[in-house]
């Protein structure tokens, strides 16, 4: 295998020497090419194997020969057959673009990285020529002049190449006249690919850990607890406060569940012990689950069979250990799944109560369904209702700004609950861009299962513009903290951000709130939750 | 070359009646039978079309959301691009399909140097859309003229609004004018924007030459080279009627517009076009965000393979018991 490429091997003034006139040539004879740094590691045949998925084997995208299966045509044909029959956005989407063209600047990846392809519109014909020419009668009779084609070996490459070079983020959905949906186009495109064994093993590898174990990650249930007491120490290093969580424990009122890259690794950890604090300062009824220790789903970016296939533990642990409902941490295309497929798969949640916070009173009634409420929109009941001590002023060396997770903004619209958390828990708060935030937010392109080393260039490339908004209140607000509410973006933003605005670290919403919180019996806080000091030394103004 | 294709095609669509009856003298052909056989085209081709969307289920609720989801009492919901409720809905479709709230959006990406991008709002192609879309529905509407006896009072009040500038005899129309520069704008726009004619194919451009060429004749007829609306008004009558009959001396014109508008129909179910019918099923548009209020019903929802709570502790379970985890089965 190549090396790894680092974000450091990328010259900047080379990346942005970005050429985004098209080709002389038509993009239909344009052929693939997979280069270093463009395209994700294929799939390990074991993890494929212990999923069942078809066509387990060894191969690379940089190979002539893919091995497909002998019948692949026939597999593809059927397959995109029996997906126009049962998905109506697929059919919908593929017989009405116009071609208005007004997704193409709207991508990060196009902005980015000029590449025609990656304009949504050609992004979906490469696809629709595909069904143009085998499912319309004009495709067959027009052919090429009617942009249709036949399907080779070729197409399928392409087809790999792009659909892992979008992160179905929905901010051209956002923009275009009748409601196209790439990510609907890419959740085809990779279903298909899939019945070929073409997967990538940064996707498929989380999924076979998360069938067996319950987390992306494949942390084993007492691996898990370990984490969670290097946490806890953490937290009474830092605050004084003794805090025991409960694991499995049935009869809880509320599990919880998030991402396993919130206990895993630096910098979701904080987030993750922001919520421990808050559970723990109010005293709530609530356990955790090694056997749903995931809140993120990978089965999103493989199939919709698969999202099911992972996200069935969540209903099935809540009723196993008899909680009465449930809330999700922050978590960007978990919430996608949470909140417009788990109750259509694995519902109906009737086992569960409606979600009343035990707290407050408040009665959750946009979850009085799926039973499954937004960690910020129960935190900000809590503040709302006076329920938490909070000072602010323990993040006053933070100048923050807030990016809006792609699909908590456009799959669910929770705008508001974070922006009110985040005024609440500190002083300095500056919006990026209108064009940048809310519904129009940018990916930080390493979602939807792009967030490995090896597409290290795509990844820089589709979040310069999400970072360079970043930069812009950077230069004028001086900010120094990039919020968000999702355990990819923690992750992929962090890199992102050592690229190209090196002065901004990223942090979550329930880490600010855990250095604002005034806990009971805590001791004089002097550093923060990463343990760094609470103030900057700035000589005497350090002196009480 | 797909431009060629499809400029090219429209002239032989413009020459086919012009021959058709200048020199075979087929006035029944493409007075009666083709307006006709048109007809029946676009009405079955376009049932056949919203028969076959509807046919395909909606497994999911995946509304894209433009704005604050309902939630609690004190957030300010936007229920117009977040719709809840059904009549947030009707709202929000109402505003896509008058007034085409998505394409309003519209921006421009500039790549400066720094790097900085810089985003303003591009109003022009929501424009050129609204115009060319609204003139085309006030033109169809003031036809009505010809399919009506007595004339309707509401087209009289549509033709003194359309003509309200008094220029010249007969009075110009503005969305004759509107109409034929909206073609010409998104036209150019298609061959001028590098991106935008690197998509485009013949079926793109075919339209909207051949709404020209309706416009153009239209616009013939009524300015320049008068033709004979008396009897035009006749042999429509005579088919909306059934009893089709082909007045003499309507003149050639009026028969390339015709055939122009009858191609039009006849091609409109097998092509983009149909994007008319097809907003109105769009589901990232359509559906409530609703989604943890209100369970969505799969239809071919099935079961498939999980790895059980039980399986999970059969291969952990002394793991779990090391750890002081709870186990069901000791």
């Amino acid at each position: 295998m190549p090396n790894e490429s680092k974000s450091d091997e990328l010259k900047q003034d080379e990346l942005v020497k970005i050429d985004y006139k098209p080709p002389k040539k038509d993009w239909m004879d344009t052929p693939v090419h997979f280069r270093h740094g463009t395209y994700i590691y294929p799939a390990k045949a074991k993890n494929l194997t212990y999923l069942g998925l078809p066509n387990p084997r060894e191969w690379s995208p940089a190979d002539e020969d893919w091995k497909l299966p002998d019948n692949w045509k026939d597999i593809i044909l059927n397959g995109m057959k029996e997906r126009l029959d049962k998905y109506r956005s697929f059919k919908v989407f593929m017989d009405i673009c116009v071609r208005c063209g007004a997704c193409a600047d709207k991508c990060h990846f196009f902005i980015g990285g000029g590449d025609p392809k990656n304009m949504p519109v050609l992004r979906a014909e490469l696809i629709r020529s595909v069904y143009k020419g085998n499912f319309t009668a004009a495709g067959k009779i027009l052919g090429r002049l009617n942009g249709a084609r036949g399907l080779t070996k070729d197409v399928i490459k392409e087809w790999f190449y792009y659909f892992y070079q979008c992160t179905e983020c929905r901010r051209c959905s956002v923009f275009c006249p009748y409601g196209i949906d790439t990510a609907e186009i890419t959740m085809m495109g990779r279903e298909l690919l899939t019945l070929l064994g073409c997967n990538v093993n940064w996707v498929i590898e989380p999924v076979a850990n998360c069938y067996r174990t319950g987390n992306h990650l494949g942390i084993q249930p007492h691996a898990l607890k370990d984490m969670f007491e290097m946490l806890l120490d953490d937290i009474q290093d830092r605050t004084g406060v003794k805090i025991e969580p409960t694991f499995n424990r049935k009869g809880a009122e509320i599990l919880f569940v998030t991402p396993s890259a919130d206990y895993f690794a630096d910098p979701g950890i904080y987030t993750c012990m922001g919520y421990l604090m808050l559970f723990h300062e109010l005293g709530l009824d609530y356990t955790w689950s090694t056997y749903a220790s995931e809140g993120g789903n990978f089965g999103l970016f493989t199939s919709h069979e698969m999202i099911k296939r992972l996200n069935a533990k969540i209903y099935a642990e809540a009723k196993r250990l008899g909680v009465k409902w449930i809330i999700g941490g922050e978590c960007g295309h978990m919430w996608r799944v949470m909140h417009q497929y788990m109750d259509t798969m694995n519902g109906p949640a009737d086992f569960l109560e409606e979600p009343v916070s035990p707290i407050t009173g408040t009665r959750f009634e946009n979850a009085k369904s799926t039973k499954m409420v937004h960690i910020t929109e129960f935190t900000a009941d809590l503040i709302k209702n006076n329920k938490l001590k909070l000072d602010p002023g323990r993040n006053d060396k933070l100048r923050i700004t807030f990016h809006d997770s792609c699909n908590p903004a456009r799959a669910m619209g929770i705008l508001e609950e974070p922006r009110y958390i985040i005024k609440n828990v500190c002083n300095n708060f500056f919006e990026m861009p209108e064009n940048t935030i809310r519904e129009q937010t940018f990916c930080c392109a390493g979602g939807a299962g792009l967030g490995t080393d090896e597409m290290m260039e795509i990844r820089m490339r589709g979040g310069m513009p999400r970072a360079n908004a970043v930069k812009h209140v950077h230069d004028k607000h001086g900010v120094n903290r990039l919020t968000c509410m999702c355990a990819i973006d923690r992750a992929t933003l962090s890199t992102l951000m050592e690229y190209w605005v090196p002065d901004v670290k990223v942090t979550g919403i329930h880490e600010l709130v855990a250095n604002a919180l005034v806990m009971k019996g805590e001791k004089e806080r002097v550093v923060d939750i990463r343990g760094e000091a609470l103030k900057e030394k700035k000589g005497e103004d350090n002196v009480r | 070359m797909k431009l060629l294709v499809a400029f090219i095609s429209v002239l032989v669509l413009v020459a086919i009646p012009y021959l058709g009856i200048t020199y075979a003298g087929m006035s029944s052909v493409f007075g009666i039978i083709v307006p006709y056989a048109a007809v029946i085209i676009f009405i079955l081709g376009f049932v056949y079309r919203i028969i076959k969307w509807a046919r395909s289920p909606v497994p999911f609720r995946i509304p894209t959301t433009c704005g604050q989801e309902k939630s609690l009492p004190w957030i300010k919901q936007n229920k117009l691009d977040n719709p809840s409720s059904t009549t947030g809905v009707v709202g929000r479709m109402v505003l896509e399909v008058l007034f085409f709230r998505s394409l309003f959006r519209n921006t421009k990406t500039e790549l400066r140097d720094g790097p900085s991008l810089a985003y303003a709002s591009s109003g022009w192609l929501w424009l050129a859309a609204i115009a060319f879309h609204w003139s085309f529905l006030i033109i169809l509407i003031r036809h009505f003229r010809l399919f009506s006896v007595p004339v309707p009072y509401f087209i009289n009040v549509l033709e003194n609004v359309d003509g309200f500038l008094q220029i010249g005899i007969p009075t110009l129309y503005i969305t004759d004018v509107l109409l034929l520069a909206a073609v010409l704008y998104l036209f150019i726009r298609r061959i001028a924007i590098p991106q935008v004619r690197y998509i485009s194919l013949v079926s793109d451009y075919f339209p909207l030459f051949l709404i020209f060429g309706i416009g153009l004749t239209g616009v013939l007829m009524r300015y320049f080279y008068r033709v004979n609306v008396i009897g035009v008004k006749e042999l429509v009558m005579g088919l909306i009627a059934l009893k089709p009959n082909v007045p003499a001396d309507i003149g050639s014109l009026f028969f390339i517009h015709l055939f122009l508008i009858s191609a039009l129909f006849a091609y409109l179910p097998f092509s983009k076009l149909m994007h008319m019918g097809g907003v109105f099923f769009s589901p990232t548009r359509n559906l409530a965000n609703n989604n943890r209020m209100v369970r969505h019903i799969n239809p071919w929802n099935y079961p498939v393979h999980v790895h059980t709570y039980a399986e999970y502790e059969d291969d952990f379970r002394d793991k779990m018991k090391s750890v002081g985890l709870p186990v069901e089965k000791e």
